[in-house]
This record gives C-alpha cells, sequence and structure tokens, in this order.
C-alpha cells in the first residue's frame, strides 16, 4: 500500500499577544511536531483528550488552517520526498528545493492548489447541530461541493444528490427539508453525504459519534465501514473515547499536549501498551463490566496548558515512572514491536 | 414550507404585530391610491406641492371643501397628509435602502476579514459617530442647501455607521461556527461564503434595526423639516405641516385649541406611521428570536 | 431496605406546538437509603425530566400531570409528597435536602462570582443556624480571653452580636438581625456569618480534592479547568450534606482521565456521606462503575431495574440487550438497533419498543408492559416474561 497522507514535523503554533502593542508574547503549541504517514485504505484513528492537539491537527493536515512549520505530503511519490530531505539537510536554500516544496508540499500551497486538493479530501465535522447551515435546505448543503468545484448541474447534479443520500440512508423524499427537521444522527449522515459529494480519497472524520447517542454511534460507525469498503476511502479518525478506536481502527495514534507518545495497531495498543500515558488512558476508560473497576492508577493532576508545556517530556510532571533525564529530555518516537512506536525514555 | 406558516402564525397570535401589520397596510394603500384619495386640482404642475386656496395666514377650520382645513398660507391639510404618505415612504425607504446596502457591504467586509480593513472601517464609523447625529444632519443640509434629497442625503450619512457596526458583531459570531468552516473545507470561495451562508444568518438583527428604524428615519425629517430644513415651502410632507402649524400650536386666548387640526392631524399621521413600523419591528424580532432559540 | 424516594405513576407532558410530547410515562422508581441508582437512557428517554420532576424544575412548556413523589425526610422522620409543597417549602428542599449537580459545570456556575461566594451562598441560605452558632462561639471565645484597653471598648459590640448570633442559631432568620443587615453601618455586626461560611466552604473545597483550596475559593469559575468546575459544583451540592444527590451527566463533558478521577470522588462521597445518589448517564461503562443499582429508560419509561451485576451479566430486556450490543469494545462486532429512536409527538403505542424489537409480538403492539419482577430484585417490563 503506498503513502496517501505523509505528515512531517508538523507544528502549529497559536500566539498569544500581549500589551499595548500587541506583540506575541507566547505561543499555544496545539501541536508541536507531529510525524504520521497514513496508508490508502487505512484507517488511522487519532486518540486522545482534550488538548492534545487532535483536533488542530486535523485541520492543519487538510488545510483549514495554516501550518507553522512542518510537510504536508498528499499523494507525493517517494522519489520526491526523499529529494526534499536530502536537499534540506544540505541545508542550501535553493531554487530547486523551492520549487519542489511549491510543487508537493501541501503545507504551502496556495489557494487554487489548495481548492483541488479539497476535491480529494473532506472533513466531517464534530457537532452535526452546527456543521450544517440551518438556513438551508439539505439537498443544497449535500450539492454545495458540487456546485462549488463546478463538478455537475442541472438535472445530473439532482440525481448525484439523491443518490449520495440513499447512500447514507436517508431517503430522498428529505431533499426540501431543514436541518433542525432532522435528529442528531441524521444530521451526521447529512454531513457524510456532503463529504462524499466530490468522491473524495481521503476523509477526515473529528470526532463524528460524540454528541450522539450509544444505539445512534453504532449506526453511524457501521456505515463508515461500508462506505469505506464500498468506496475504497482511507480515514483519519479523531476520538476521545479509546473503546471506538480499538474496536473500528487498523492502527492507532495517541496524542499528548501536541505530540504523538504512542502508536502501533489496536490489539497492541490496548493490550499492551508502552507509554504510561496510553496504560493510564487504557486503565481509566469505564467499561460495561461491574467486574472491572477503574483506576486503581488513578492519573493525578490536570493536563498542563499547551501555552505552558512543561520541559522535556511533556508528561513528565503526572508520570509514576519519571527521572531525571524525563524533566530534560524530549523523547523520539521508537520502534519497540512490529509497527510499534513508543516515545518514551521509561516505556512499560 | 411549515416554517413560513408557523411565521405567519405566530404573527397572528400576537395582538400588536397585527396592529402594526394593519396600520402599515394601510398607509400603503393611501401611499397608492393617495391621486384618487387627493386629487389634484386641474391645471396643477406638481401634485407634490399642496395646492393654496388664498393666501391668508390664518389656518381655516374644517369645512366640507377642505375636510381638514388648511393651515397657515391655506394649505390644505387632507391634501398634504395624503401625499405626505408618498413623501414619507420615500424618504424612509430610499435612505434604509441605501444605509442598508453601504452597512451591509462595509460591515461584512470588516467583520469577515477583520485585520486592517477591519480597523480602517471601524474607525471611519468612529468619526462617523463621533458627531451627535441631528446636529450633523442639520450641518448637511444647511451645507447642500435645504431640499428633500438633502435631508434623505444627510440622513444616510449619519445613520449607515450603527448599521455597519451591527452587521459586523453578527458577522463575527456567525464567522466562528462550524458550518462556516465546512464550507472553507469544501473549498467554498471567500464571497460565496459571506454570501450564501455567513450574511443570510447574520441578517437578521439587521433586518429587525431597519424596520424601526424607517420610523425613526421619517421622524428625524420631519424633525428637520420642522426646522426649516427639509422640504420646499408647501410640499407635501408632514414635517413641513407641522412647521406651518408652528405659530398656531395654541390658539388665542379664551380658546386655545382652536387650530388644534393644525398640528394634530399632521403630528398623528407621523406618530401612527412610526408606531406601526415599530410594531412592525417588534413583530419580526419576536418571530426571528423563538425560531432561532427553538432551533 | 427504606426508600427516600419513591415515585409512582408520574406522568410529564410537554404542550408545544406541534404536539403533545410525553416526556415520561407511567413512571415507578424506588431510591433506597444511601444507595446510588444510576438511570441509563439515550435521547428522549426521559432521564433527565426525572430528575427535573423530583426538584419540581420542570421548565415550560413542561408539566407534572399526574402522578406522585414521596420524600422520605430522614431527620423529621417523615414522609413529604413533594408534588403537592408550596414553592416555598419546596424551595428549602431544594440545595438543601435534595441537591443537583447538572452537565456543564460551566453553567451551573455563574460567571461574575468567585467559586467561594457561590458556595458560601448555600451556607447562608440554608445553614444560617449552624454558622450562628459558630459565630456564636467565636464571640464567646472574644469575651472569656479579651483582655487589655483595646478589647475593652469592643465589649459591648461583642456583647450585641452575642446576643444576634444566639438569636440567628435558634432561629434561623429572626427580626433582630435582619432588620439590622439592612442598616448600613450596623450590617458589620453580622459579618461573622459570612466569614463562617466561608472557612465552611474552604472545607467543603478540600473535601471534594480541590488542591491549595483557599486560592481557588477566591478564583472566578473562567479561571478554572473543567475538572476543577465539576468539584466546586459538586462541593455546592454537599455544602448542607443533602439526603439525596442528583447527578445529571455529571462526567458527560470531561475527559476520560479526569472522569475517572471524578468517579473515584463519586465512590468516596457515597461511603463517606452516607447521601443517596440518583446518577444520570448515557455511558454504560460509567453506570457500572459508580451504581449499585440501574434503571434502564426508553422514550419515557422504565424498561428493566436490577443491580448493575445482574444488569451485566443477566439483561433480559430486548433493549438493554441490544445497548450492550451497541457499545463498542475491542474484538466484537457492533450490533446495531434498527430503526430510529421513538419520536417524542408520535411515540409507538403499546410498548414503546416494540418496532425495534427482534421479539416482538402481537400483544407488544397493543398493550404496554409493566413492571413484572423476574428474579431477585430485577424487575422488567417486557411481555416476554
Amino acid at each position: 500500500m503506498n503513502i496517501l497522507m505523509d505528515i512531517r514535523k508538523l507544528k502549529k503554533h497559536f500566539p498569544i499577544v500581549g500589551g499595548i502593542l500587541r506583540r506575541p508574547v507566547g505561543a499555544v503549541k496545539a501541536v508541536d511536531g507531529v510525524s504520521l504517514t497514513i496508508k490508502q485504505g487505512q484507517w488511522l484513528g487519532l486518540v486522545g483528550e482534550s488538548g492534545c492537539g487532535k483536533t488542530t491537527l486535523a485541520k492543519t493536515a487538510v488545510r483549514l488552517l495554516k501550518p507553522t512549520s512542518g510537510h504536508i505530503y498528499f499523494d507525493v511519490p517517494d522519489e520526491a520526498k526523499a529529494e526534499i530531505e536530502e536537499l534540506e539537510s544540505l541545508g542550501r536554500n535553493n531554487s530547486k528545493l523551492n520549487f519542489l516544496l511549491k510543487e508537493n508540499d501541501l503545507a504551502i500551497f496556495p489557494g487554487n492548489r489548495v481548492r483541488l486538493f479539497r476535491r480529494r479530501a473532506q472533513l466531517v465535522h464534530q457537532d452535526p447541530f452546527t456543521s450544517l447551515n440551518p438556513r438551508m435546505k439539505i439537498k443544497n448543503i449535500v450539492a454545495e461541493p458540487l456546485t462549488v468545484h463546478r463538478v455537475l448541474s442541472g438535472q445530473a447534479r439532482e440525481t448525484a444528490v439523491e443518490e449520495l443520500l440513499s447512500t447514507v440512508g436517508l431517503s430522498a423524499g428529505q431533499l426540501n427539508r431543514y436541518p433542525h427537521q432532522f435528529s442528531g444522527g441524521q444530521r451526521q449522515r447529512i454531513a457524510i453525504a456532503r463529504a462524499l459529494a466530490t468522491k473524495p480519497e481521503f476523509i477526515t472524520f473529528d470526532e463524528p459519534t460524540s454528541a450522539l447517542d450509544v444505539s445512534v454511534q453504532a449506526q453511524i460507525l457501521n456505515l463508515l465501514k461500508e462506505l469505506k469498503s464500498e468506496f475504497g476511502l482511507t480515514y483519519l479518525y479523531i476520538t476521545h473515547e479509546l473503546l471506538i478506536a480499538e474496536s473500528v481502527c487498523d492502527y492507532i495514534a495517541v496524542m499528548y499536549l501536541g505530540k504523538v507518545v504512542e502508536m502501533g495497531k489496536p490489539e497492541e495498543i490496548f493490550h499492551s501498551p508502552r507509554h504510561p500515558y496510553s496504560s493510564s488512558l487504557i486503565a481509566a476508560t469505564p467499561v460495561p463490566d461491574p467486574k472491572r473497576r477503574v483506576g486503581r492508577i488513578v492519573l493525578p493532576g490536570e493536563v498542563p496548558s499547551p501555552a505552558n508545556p512543561p520541559p522535556g517530556c511533556t508528561f513528565h510532571p503526572r508520570c509514576s515512572r519519571a527521572s531525571q533525564e524525563c524533566s530534560e529530555l524530549e523523547p523520539a518516537l521508537e520502534l519497540v514491536g512490529d509497527d510499534h512506536y513508543v516515545a518514551c525514555f521509561h516505556p512499560l | 414550507m411549515s416554517d413560513w406558516k408557523f411565521m405567519v402564525r405566530q404573527l397572528a397570535k400576537n395582538p400588536l404585530s397585527m396592529a402594526g401589520i394593519i396600520i402599515i397596510f394601510i398607509f400603503v394603500i393611501i401611499a397608492i391610491f393617495a391621486p384618487l384619495i387627493a386629487p389634484t386640482p386641474e391645471g396643477h404642475r406638481d401634485p407634490y406641492m399642496i395646492p393654496r386656496d388664498g393666501y391668508s395666514a390664518t389656518p381655516t377650520l374644517p369645512s366640507e371643501e377642505h375636510i381638514f382645513g388648511t393651515t397657515e398660507g391655506q394649505y390644505d391639510i387632507f391634501y398634504g397628509v395624503i401625499w405626505g404618505t408618498r413623501s414619507a415612504f420615500h424618504v424612509g425607504l430610499v435612505v434604509i435602502g441605501i444605509v442598508l446596502s453601504v452597512g451591509l457591504v462595509l460591515g461584512s467586509l470588516a467583520g469577515y476579514f477583520g485585520g486592517v480593513i477591519d480597523e480602517i472601517i471601524m474607525r471611519l464609523t468612529d468619526i462617523f459617530l463621533a458627531f451627535p447625529a441631528l446636529i450633523l444632519a442639520m450641518a448637511i443640509v444647511a451645507a447642500l442647501g435645504p431640499s428633500l434629497r438633502s435631508v434623505m442625503i444627510a440622513l444616510t450619512v449619519v445613520s449607515w455607521p450603527s448599521y455597519a457596526r451591527l452587521i459586523r458583531g453578527d458577522i463575527l459570531q456567525v464567522r466562528e461556527e462550524d458550518y462556516i468552516e465546512a464550507s472553507r473545507g469544501i473549498g467554498a470561495s471567500n464571497f460565496r461564503v459571506i454570501m450564501r451562508h455567513v450574511l443570510p444568518n447574520a441578517i437578521y438583527p439587521t433586518l429587525v434595526m431597519a424596520s424601526l428604524d424607517i420610523g425613526a428615519v421619517v421622524l428625524a425629517a420631519a424633525a428637520l423639516s420642522f426646522l426649516g430644513l427639509g422640504a420646499p415651502e408647501g410640499y407635501a410632507d408632514w414635517g413641513q405641516l407641522t412647521s406651518f402649524a408652528r405659530n398656531w400650536i395654541v390658539g388665542p386666548t379664551g380658546d386655545p385649541l382652536k387650530y388644534w387640526f393644525a398640528v394634530t392631524i399632521p403630528g398623528l399621521f407621523i406618530l401612527f406611521f412610526v408606531l406601526g413600523w415599530n410594531l412592525l419591528g417588534d413583530a419580526f424580532r419576536d418571530i426571528l428570536d423563538p425560531r432561532l432559540a427553538r432551533r | 431496605m427504606e426508600n427516600i424516594i419513591r415515585i409512582r405513576d408520574l406522568a410529564v407532558r410537554f404542550h408545544t406546538y406541534e404536539g403533545v410530547v410525553h416526556a415520561i410515562d407511567d413512571l415507578d422508581l424506588d431510591i433506597r437509603q444511601g444507595e446510588t441508582l444510576g438511570i441509563v437512557g439515550e435521547t428522549g428517554s426521559g432521564k433527565t425530566m426525572t430528575a427535573l420532576a423530583i426538584l419540581r424544575l420542570i421548565p415550560y412548556p413542561g408539566r407534572i400531570e399526574s402522578g406522585s413523589i414521596a420524600f422520605f425526610d430522614r431527620d423529621l422522620h417523615s414522609e413529604i409528597e413533594l408534588l403537592k409543597l408550596s414553592e416555598d417549602n419546596m424551595r428549602s428542599i431544594r440545595g438543601n435536602k435534595i441537591s443537583m449537580v447538572f452537565q456543564e459545570p460551566g453553567a451551573a456556575l455563574n460567571p461574575v462570582y468567585t467559586i467561594g461566594d457561590q458556595i458560601s451562598e448555600v451556607f447562608l441560605l440554608h445553614r444560617r443556624r449552624l454558622l450562628g452558632k459558630r459565630a456564636n462561639e467565636q464571640v464567646d471565645r472574644l469575651l472569656r480571653d479579651g483582655d487589655g484597653f483595646a478589647a475593652g471598648i469592643k465589649r459591648p459590640f461583642w456583647r450585641w452580636q452575642r446576643r444576634l448570633y444566639n438569636k440567628i442559631a435558634q432561629e434561623s432568620n429572626p427580626f433582630e438581625p435582619r432588620f439590622l443587615s439592612h442598616v448600613p453601618l450596623f450590617r458589620r455586626l453580622l459579618w461573622r456569618l459570612k466569614n463562617e461560611s466561608e472557612l465552611l466552604t474552604v472545607d467543603m473545597l478540600k473535601d471534594v480534592e480541590i488542591p491549595d483550596a483557599a486560592r481557588v475559593a477566591v478564583h472566578y469559575p473562567h479561571e478554572l479547568s473543567g475538572g476543577m468546575k465539576q468539584r466546586a459544583v459538586i462541593a455546592m451540592a454537599l455544602a448542607c450534606s443533602p439526603e439525596l444527590l442528583i447527578a445529571d451527566e455529571p462526567t458527560t463533558s470531561l475527559d476520560v482521565t479526569i472522569q475517572a478521577q471524578m468517579l473515584e470522588l463519586f465512590r468516596r462521597i457515597k461511603v463517606e456521606k452516607g447521601a443517596s445518589v440518583l446518577f444520570i448517564t448515557h455511558n454504560l461503562g460509567v453506570a457500572s462503575e459508580v451504581c449499585d443499582r440501574v434503571a434502564v429508560m426508553y422514550a419515557g419509561r422504565v424498561c428493566e431495574v436490577t443491580s448493575v451485576e445482574e444488569l451485566f451479566l443477566n439483561p433480559s430486556h430486548p433493549y438493554t440487550k441490544a445497548l450492550l450490543d451497541a457499545v463498542p469494545m475491542p474484538g466484537k462486532d457492533l450490533q446495531t438497533i434498527p430503526g430510529q429512536l421513538a419520536d417524542p409527538l408520535n411515540p409507538p403505542a403499546g410498548c414503546r419498543f416494540h418496532p425495534r424489537c427482534p421479539s416482538a409480538t402481537q400483544v407488544c403492539q397493543q398493550e404496554k408492559a409493566k413492571l413484572k419482577e423476574i428474579g431477585k430484585d430485577h424487575m422488567v417490563a417486557c411481555h416476554l416474561f
């Protein structure tokens, strides 16, 4: 399988301005050096709590936010990437490097190239109650990508919209209704139909089921599974619920305070987590099994603010295995098993 | 669509909003059928100039010939108020129309794009808002020479900043909504996002204010006319008529209310016109807000 | 086991423009002394409405149409019919004997008052006699130990204060202090009430494991994180040692690790304070963590009520079974429940779940099922039994 989305050392910092002259006095380091690859046809789960930067990472990866630094390669051949890396390591700022970057690096694409990218990659938002324009009929909402990219028009467009709605399980007779006339689960289906309009290859989901009931959540997850196999899609799936990620994803990355701390296959992460944070996360997740009680390992303290992350390993103030080294140096992701990476000096 | 039905039902339930609609409707009928209700006498060139029946300064009481009497200078009050309805609508709708357009464009640019554009436009509104409204309007009319057109220009200049600010504030809020980001995520251009998504959702408070303001604009125009800074003498304008009645508000000793009709009748027309638009504006706010809150 | 709340035949309906919504229909529920009862359900199940009905906080256009909610007051050793109480009496129960923790801590806290002020308010409202007593003791001590010239001058004021506080200690809002509290300079005489309430507040904050409680008490809500805010809200709810604590999805808006801390806190509260807890959640996992018994609700009715172990080992109602199957677990296929949640305006006749039930029969479409006991402390409302 070739790599579809290749994120390298991505950083997104939001400047904090202060003082009369509004100078930047600091930065919220929402995403602080993340490298991820998503293979074609893969379902990657990005797991973390609030403030870890997963939503920012997803929005930056599809260029809804402009990255502060780093590279995003979408469907770029390996040779080009290798060349860029070579030229960068040589340190010379030459025109060939700039040319290659302008051609391939989504992070610095100008507006029109980003627009072309948008036909191939889409984003589904978290809250179905606010992600649809309340004053637009759903047939116009779902048709909007087709209109914007001038793909189809007139009767062909209407037929396409009807097809999309039936693909996600909604009947065509509801075309002229407004979003508020639908339930949460149905609205999320409409959002998914809209995402599928331009036949994209890559869809990012930002916690699509967190605002929905359990039974509706199950329906949406099954729908996503069907769509993925029917259309050969690649998913970047963000969630804070580890159980969902374990259940549906092919590969999981755990984030904490702007960095990826562990990556691996779901079974591995769930049954043998190597990073102390991952194992606390698993231990803290309530499971409907009265025999299992949460949190002998209740993680103390609160998540630090991304504007002021702790030095060294960002997790060390809350970690039971932290040492002197952890407060000074930042651990890098290292291979510890079959496609299993951990960023920790004292992995479990 | 059940939405419109719901809105109409809401309007119908509220007696005050029904009153507003009826009042405005009556005024519209009067304005449309003015030539039939108060026909222009033969040979009279400009229908908007009130016909005079003599040149005496004292108003005459209502009679069969002059249903509402005549005011100073023997201008027929009935004719004046009927054709004055047309002027009122003219002034109100033109001023609010222009003000709304200008305010919308500038406010949208400022609100959506932020940054330097926002700063420049906001400083511009600050400059205009630094002057007391009526005084600035008077100054402009005095500089341009008194006429109904100067009044409209003056009121336009004085009113647009509030609209720009209002729409900017609403856009700042709507801009952060998820569906706006979703549209950008689809690849929509800024123009499309503003026209198709931001404005339709942000415009309602501005529309409410606009309908309330039509009454206020007509009132301000009447005030300017009363001060002599408005329409030319003899023009069919409610403010003009009240200006003529200035010396006759209190009649001779022993019969102070003798010439009540001279100031009261045009005054009542102004009152009901403004009241009608206020009620309508309130009605709009009521149906739009709970609808938004319900959803 | 005694009950602290007994709900019978409760019906709550909303008369909206679009029709009548049966939020709760024929509800029978018992909350036992000292237990943590969980109500599990999805949107429209009526779980939040049940909590609001107990506190008589149902928002317009909803109304409690029929039924009875009996509250057994431990202190007064009497049974009170909550639905027949006057609003004044109900107010003395809210926050005092029965208190509630809501889902969004940010929304439950007033942003313009400090945390300490908001918790003190509870004490000043419901625990005046306690505050009066403590203030009295303080002044007594001053009068005994006070020495020297300065003390001599202050003595008459102290004696006045002692008399006032004594009155408050005996009868929570007597005339003289109430009158004085409106007179500008003499209001100062009562400052110790506020002082004592602040001391109690800091104790309360320490109880809910807020670090550095004295400093946090002067913070405003927006300066705290979500977990801390929720702890503060719980402190407010526990301030008066209520007999029943109602928690409406208290951990839903929190992160998983913070949620684990919260659940640990709830378990500790249960043990230390001996309060009964009504814990509302949509998350079966959370319910299994803190609850002793669980009631599953669907479309305004209770489907199944039993102990938490029994519910997960031996789910009997088809909805309970389907709900457990729909929870994503690693290595398990997700089973979906066909159809959609019952339309609140137009619910199915008979058993509300029958259109989606794999074992529905003819009688299910016509008659609704009543709660039957099918095992030891295991009640199910289903025609299959």
